[in-house]
């Protein structure tokens, strides 16, 4: 458990969080190697099943991330979006996946610091608290 | 709300439905009637849409079977305007799964006249093949009049559905007219009630006798959902127990083939083309070696588990809890417990009661700018 690393899918909007990962790094600023970061148009175009998939896949956390209410690229897809989070909070925790393994945030374009501390935190929360319970096993 | 009473003439009560499904169909303005009836061919109970007043002397709604949810079937009815009104015979929880495909923009409410009885709960399809055996009407009636009169209607074996003893709606919600058993003195007469303004027309071309609701009805019907829910919380219990982790869900639907009859029964899923069978799930052969080979070994077929979670973030939040799932599944996986149970929480995170109302929204369908600020962040 000592040397355990989790892995984390963060789903991030092309708009905001993509652009605050991208100010991150270009601002120097260090973050753990943890996370995949995959860039998608909108949150609201995050299917719940890529959320299911990625931990029935062993992943330790997945993380969405895009932009502050009212400043949607498209409008209301981050409001899509975080109802379909809700969804998925209600449904994945009675299957033993822990509440906190599913993170929504608001990260602006701007926000390259909170984009690294958000990725931080996540991986020393996911370190205290151990992996997936489907990483080891086969899932049917 | 309008109330009468229809005379039961010697305890018949199909009899006295059959006799009133004629009189509606009778009615200037309603051109046919959907109900269940004992086929003429073959000794089964399906579903009729029948325009003859002379072809009803098979109608039996009161039959402890259900061999689909018809809400499909008055959804396919209803998916454009016809120009004319239909009475369809549903049971409640047909109605409420008809009323959410309403909702979905699968159906059309306004053709329709709703007329819900009060349901006395159902037998899997194949256990109520086995009991029937040759009987037809005969075994209706002895259920019925084994139910209303507080015997013990298990047969042999077999028993009702999980589903409908686990179901607090025994009385139909958004019937525009309203058959009541429960609390009614069922050796001669049957409570008429019009529940809407839909129903009152109907009624009142009825020329029917109005009368009181009998004052026992509230009670009965009382006790009966207290003994239902409770039937249903040990469910929830007993289920949550075997499923709370993968490694439980691995075995609960270890039997499972991806069959998909489970979704295809299911009222509430009505995609035309399920992702389940699209190009998305037809992997590249090599990509199953992939898999295979990250983990030394895969079950085949794949995604079955990604099937069932898939499909409750698809339709648990407008679960009516029918239990067709269940009567599809070949595996006999106790499918409608875990639907149900997820669906509850599902239904209470976003306080919705599939079928209750036509207003409420289904909660994947709308949003607001000001809302769920629980869901967001990262905590500590």
């Amino acid at each position: 458990m000592a040397n355990f690393e989790p892995t984390i899918i963060a789903f991030v909007c092309n708009w905001c969080t993509y652009t605050a990962a991208d100010l991150a790094g270009t601002s120097r600023l260090g973050y753990p190697a943890n996370v995949r970061l995959i860039r998608v148009m909108c949150t609201g175009m995050v299917d719940p099943k890529y959320v299911i998939k990625a931990f029935l896949e062993g992943a330790d956390a997945v993380l969405v991330s895009g932009c502050h209410p009212g400043d949607c690229h498209y409008i209301n897809g981050n409001y899509k979006a975080r109802r379909r989070i809700k969804l998925l909070k209600e449904i994945l925790p009675h299957f033993g996946f822990e509440d906190k393994r599913l993170r929504l945030t608001w990260i602006g374009a701007s926000d390259g610091i909170q984009f690294a501390e958000t990725i931080r935190d996540i991986v020393t929360q996911m370190k205290s608290l151990g992996p997936n319970a489907a990483k080891g096993t086969m899932v049917i | 709300m309008k109330t009468a009473k229809i005379k039961v003439k010697d305890g018949d009560l199909l009899a006295t439905l059959q006799n009133f499904f004629r009189s509606i169909l009778q009615l200037e303005n309603i051109s046919a009637i959907l109900v269940p009836q004992h086929l003429p061919m073959k000794n089964v109970i399906m579903p009729t849409l029948v325009t003859d007043p002379n072809q009803l002397n098979g109608a039996d709604p009161l039959a402890p079977v259900f061999p689909i949810n018809a809400a499909k079937i008055v959804s396919r009815l209803t998916r454009k305007p016809m120009g004319q009104r239909v009475a369809v015979v549903l049971r409640p929880c047909e109605i409420r799964a008809f009323i959410e495909l309403v909702k979905l923009k699968q159906g059309r409410i306004e053709e329709v006249v709703i007329v819900g009885i009060d349901c006395m709960g159902t037998y899997k399809n194949v256990d109520y093949t086995r009991i029937v055996g040759e009987q037809e009407i005969e075994f209706t009636s002895k259920f019925y009049r084994n139910f209303l009169s507080g015997k013990e209607i298990a047969e042999h074996e077999f028993d009702l559905n999980p589903a409908c003893k686990a179901c607090e709606y025994p009385v139909p919600i958004g019937a525009d007219i309203l058959i009541g058993l429960f609390g009614v003195d069922t050796n001669n007469t049957l409570l008429i009630q019009a529940r809407t303004s839909k129903g009152e027309d109907l009624y009142r071309n009825l020329n029917l006798s109005h009368a009181e609701e009998p004052p026992e009805r509230r009670a009965a019907v009382e006790s009966l959902i207290a003994e239902r829910t409770a039937y249903r919380d040990k469910m929830f219990e007993q289920t949550t127990e075997v499923t709370n982790s993968v490694e439980k869900l691995n075995i609960y639907l270890a039997n499972c083939i991806n069959c998909y009859n489970c979704r295809v029964a299911c009222p509430v899923c009505y995609c035309k083309e399920c992702v389940f069978v699209t190009d998305v799930f037809n992997h590249e052969p090599i990509q199953y070696l992939r898999w295979a080979k990250r983990k030394g070994i895969i079950k085949m077929p794949t995604d079955t588990v990604f099937y069932h979670i898939t499909r409750l973030a698809h339709m648990s939040t407008a679960c009516v809890g029918c239990g067709q799932c269940s009567n599809a599944c070949p595996n006999n996986i106790p499918v409608m417990e875990l639907f149900r149970t997820v669906s509850f929480r599902t239904q209470k995170g976003f306080e919705y009661e599939p079928g209750k109302s036509i207003e409420d929204e289904p909660p994947l369908s709308v949003f607001r700018e000001d809302e769920l600020s629980d869901v967001v962040g990262i905590g500590k």
